[in-house]
């Protein structure tokens, strides 16, 4: 069998810079095979190269680089022009933002039919149509019609999908196809591109998610530096690890890794076990006491369950500190009643709130109390009210009925001029650190700022104390932060958050935007610094496998309520709800990783 | 281009500030028998009907037209930023009622509103630099509005209010240095502008007065003699464009690095 795209040692450099090198590979027909690879690894580069869109100031040069019979190295570009639109579909990685605002769905997938099609005006909007039928874009006839701003995240993903198939190519590129989607819709694409696979298209798939890949791909390709580290079988990537590099990437996955269990990486060369082996989560684990005991939460979170709204939140069985969550988290388990239980502080107590957007119930009847030292996942899709119940606990905004209390006093219910002085309780930080700081601040004053309640911009020894604290280099003071790496950026966020001494730090998406392996340092700092200095967590996310990884209890949202709560691995080893189980199924996860993936 | 616009730009400012550094002559000194005469070694630019060196006038006009660019835009840029950060700062009703006020404003031509208030005021160089300022305010006044709600909605703001910092620290610490540096490119691109505008107003009479040498009045003058002594009008006007053209170009190139940095 012929290969469909041969690669043999491709470089691509841009000046003097080489950003990938030595890159060798093959695609068959109607094969997936993934390119993993932390953001600068060269794998957007790669995929661009093969389209021969490397960009005017690239230098590519490769032994061969051949698409079925075409060199596209020495293609002329009227030739590489067909390639792209007929033979190769591309779905690029903005793809939020790739389709025009101005033009409608259907005249941009229209525009590959008609520049290579040769369909008249009526056959065009028919096959259009059909296109956006087959993608899974309900009401085609209605969507084709709207623009690109009139579209939700993952319709707007389908119609570029649409694009790239409308010609029926050989080869599909997809970089990145479902960074920034929910899960149930990233779901719903890898779905779609599954499926185009098995009718024959061959796949490229880039993602940084090794779990994406791993659903789609048979081979994968995990890249760093621009070169290729280690290349093979999903399966044997996967489970048999050969390159450390790779192995660091597998573990920084927190899908599946329980609480406490740290994710970076402990140095080069150790061992890395499975999610669940105890020599690792132990000594972590049993540093936090509390750390697994589900029956503890229990109580706290019946408590906080205002008994009118009682019969619409699912009860979690009982037992569930005999759960196979609390055994599998590795933590040892405490007899009832350690620690004199209910004695731990409610830091915050949030009754019965209620936010209202015009007619739209943003939250609806949300109530929850954060005790001491532990972390509150709120997990849902976007739209669910996960960020409004984040605001109304920071009192940005203000509810319009319930209440949230914090250390026992009233905190939503008082105007600001009161609230002003306790403001220090509670921290925050957000998805985009770098649009939290003022653009004209450099490092050392932002923090200076935080540690002195704003009375002095100068940095002083306690500034290189706290950037020490979050991992960073006291040189970093002098610097600005957008010149910094986004790990780095959330670590500064991170260390202006503690700096007024809070007692709950609220974190909206912290780590969302960021590559995998500096996810698992961002995660791990923050797990470390709730030791340390006995914070509590409200996180919010997305992510499941992170909010699993996080938290000690955990709440699902949708639109606006509060459909599943109680102990996190409670929640997932035995969701109640039957939207708790859609969004755990649709949860991408290494197969040969987990135990029961 | 930025180093030349930087060197019209000190040439310009040596012009203004000590005129007799590059023009030892007196701009007011009439001399009948030289009288329109080309551009020569003795007269760089040539001479007027009246036999004035064109090149000293220049060079004495530069004062007041840059002081009238300077004056206009500074009176603008005052205006708009107290309109601007009221609507932008107040409540929503005082947002509305400036917003709506600006638009009627807007809705005038710019110069139409400079004669209206020249009408009103009588001519002269205070009233049209006044006016120059007054119909520049709206546009302004527009951005910096715009400006202080993207700093004022902006993340880090919030990110301050979560600190507790109060809102009289988040405006002194947060908007104002922001707004400012905006403000500061806004009034480079503006001063071109306002030199535009005051010549053309003393072009129509309405500015600086005969004999006194400025360039929209030089140029006005040379109009009649347009079509045998092209150099009256040339020079100054040339002037008239090079400061505005120098001006824009630094205002640009500040802006540019101000988005790369």
């Amino acid at each position: 069998m012929t290969a469909l795209l041969s690669v043999q040692n491709l470089s691509v450099a841009f000046g003097a810079t080489t950003v990938v090198s030595g890159v060798s590979f093959d695609v068959q027909p109607g094969e997936c095979i993934g390119i993993v690879g932390e953001s600068g690894s060269g794998k957007s580069v790669t995929a661009r190269a093969l389209l021969g869109l490397a960009g005017p100031r690239s230098t590519v040069t490769a032994d061969a680089l051949r698409f079925d019979d075409t060199s596209i190295a020495d293609a002329p570009p009227r030739r590489l022009r067909s390639l792209r639109g007929r033979d190769i579909g591309y779905v690029s990685q903005g793809a939020l933002v790739a389709l025009d605002p101005l033009r409608t769905v259907g005249r941009e997938i229209g525009d590959s039919l008609r520049l290579h099609g040769g369909l008249n005006a009526r056959q065009r909007s028919e096959r259009v149509q059909s296109l956006l039928a087959d993608v899974g874009v309900p009401e085609p006839g209605v969507r084709a019609g709207q623009r690109a701003d009139q579209l939700s995240g993952g319709l707007r993903q389908r119609a570029v999908i649409a694009s790239a198939i409308a010609l029926g190519p050989q080869l599909l590129i997809a970089d990145e196809p479902t960074t920034a989607l929910d899960s149930t819709v990233q779901a719903g694409i890898l779905d779609l591109l599954d499926r185009l696979r098995s009718e024959g298209t061959a796949l490229i798939l880039i993602s940084h998610d090794l779990a994406v890949v791993s659903r789609l791909a048979s081979r994968v390709l995990v890249m760093r530096g621009g070169r290729i580290v280690e290349s093979g079988t999903t399966a044997r990537v996967l489970t048999a690890p050969r390159h450390p590099y790779t192995r660091q990437l597998i573990a920084a996955v927190p899908t599946d890794r329980p609480r406490g269990t740290r994710l970076g990486a402990p140095g080069p060369g150790a061992p890395f076990g499975n999610s669940g082996d105890p020599s690792e989560a132990g000594p972590v684990a049993s540093a936090r006491p509390f750390g697994n005991s589900g029956d503890r939460a229990e109580d706290a979170l019946e408590t906080a369950v205002p008994s009118g709204s009682a019969p619409r939140v699912p009860e979690f069985p009982k037992g569930a500190d005999g759960g196979p969550g609390a055994a599998r988290g590795g933590a040892p388990e405490f007899p009832k009643g350690t620690g004199a239980a209910g004695a731990r502080e409610a830091v915050v107590e949030a009754t019965g709130l209620v936010r209202r957007f015009g007619d739209r119930l943003a939250v609806d009847d949300v109530g929850f109390v954060l005790e001491r030292g532990r972390t509150l996942g709120v997990v849902g899709e976007s739209g669910s009210g996960k960020t409004t119940v984040a605001r109304l606990v920071l009192a940005l905004d203000r509810p319009d009925a319930g209440e949230v209390r914090v250390l026992g006093e009233p905190w939503s219910a008082v105007p600001e001029r009161d609230r002003r002085g306790r403001r220090p309780l509670v921290g925050a930080i957000y998805q985009d650190a770098l649009s939290s700081f003022d653009p004209r601040a450099t490092v050392g004053a932002i923090l200076a700022d935080a540690l002195s309640g704003g009375r002095s911009r100068r940095p002083g020894t306690e500034v290189a104390e706290l950037l020490e604290q979050v991992g960073l280099d006291s040189s970093v003071a002098a610097r600005r932060p957008r010149l910094l790496s986004g790990g780095q950026q959330q670590r500064v966020a991170i260390a202006r958050a503690i700096a007024p001494r809070p007692r709950v730090i609220v974190c909206d998406e912290p780590v969302s935007s960021l590559d995998v392996s500096v996810q698992a340092q961002v995660l791990d700092l923050l797990d470390e610094l709730q030791r340390d200095l006995g914070l509590s967590y409200l996180f919010i996310t997305h992510d499941l496998g992170v909010v699993r990884h996080v938290s000690d209890d955990v709440l699902v949202m949708r639109d606006g309520r509060v459909v599943e709560r109680g102990p996190t691995e409670a929640v997932f080893e035995d969701p109640q709800h039957e939207y708790t189980r859609r969004l755990l199924a649709s949860a991408p996860r290494i197969a040969g990783a987990a135990p029961r993936g | 281009m930025e180093v030349v616009s930087l060197l019209v730009i000190a040439f310009l400012a040596v012009a203004a500030l000590a005129p007799f550094l590059l023009a030892p002559g007196d701009p007011l000194a009439i001399d009948p028998l030289d009288s329109f005469q080309p551009p020569s070694p003795a007269h760089v630019f040539g001479t007027d009907e009246s036999g004035r060196d064109i090149f000293t006038r220049i060079v004495h006009g530069t004062g007041a037209s840059l002081t009238i660019g300077l004056a206009a835009t500074a009176i603008g840029l005052g205006l708009a930023l107290v309109f601007g950060l009221l609507a932008g700062f107040g409540p929503r009703w005082l947002d509305f009622g400036t917003t709506r006020l600006l638009e009627v404003l807007f809705a005038f031509p710019g110069l139409l509103f400079a004669l209206l208030f020249i009408v009103v005021y009588g001519p002269g160089v205070v009233t049209s630099t006044i006016a120059v300022g007054l119909s520049t305010a709206p546009g302004y006044a527009r951005i910096i509005r715009s400006r202080v709600i993207q700093v004022r909605t902006s993340p880090f703001l919030e990110a301050s209010v979560v600190l507790g910092r109060s809102a009289r620290f988040r405006i002194a610490r947060h908007v104002l240095p922001n707004v400012a540096g905006s403000l500061f490119v806004l009034a480079t691109l503006g001063v071109g502008q306002s030199i535009v505008w005051a010549s053309s107003l003393s072009y129509l009479g309405l500015g600086a007065v005969p004999p006194a040498a400025e360039w929209g009045a030089m140029l006005s003058a040379g109009r009649t003699y347009i079509s045998s002594f092209w150099w009256m009008t040339f020079f100054p006007g040339l002037f008239i464009v090079l400061s505005a053209a120098a001006t824009t170009l630094l205002g640009r190139a500040i802006q540019q690095r101000g988005r790369e940095s």
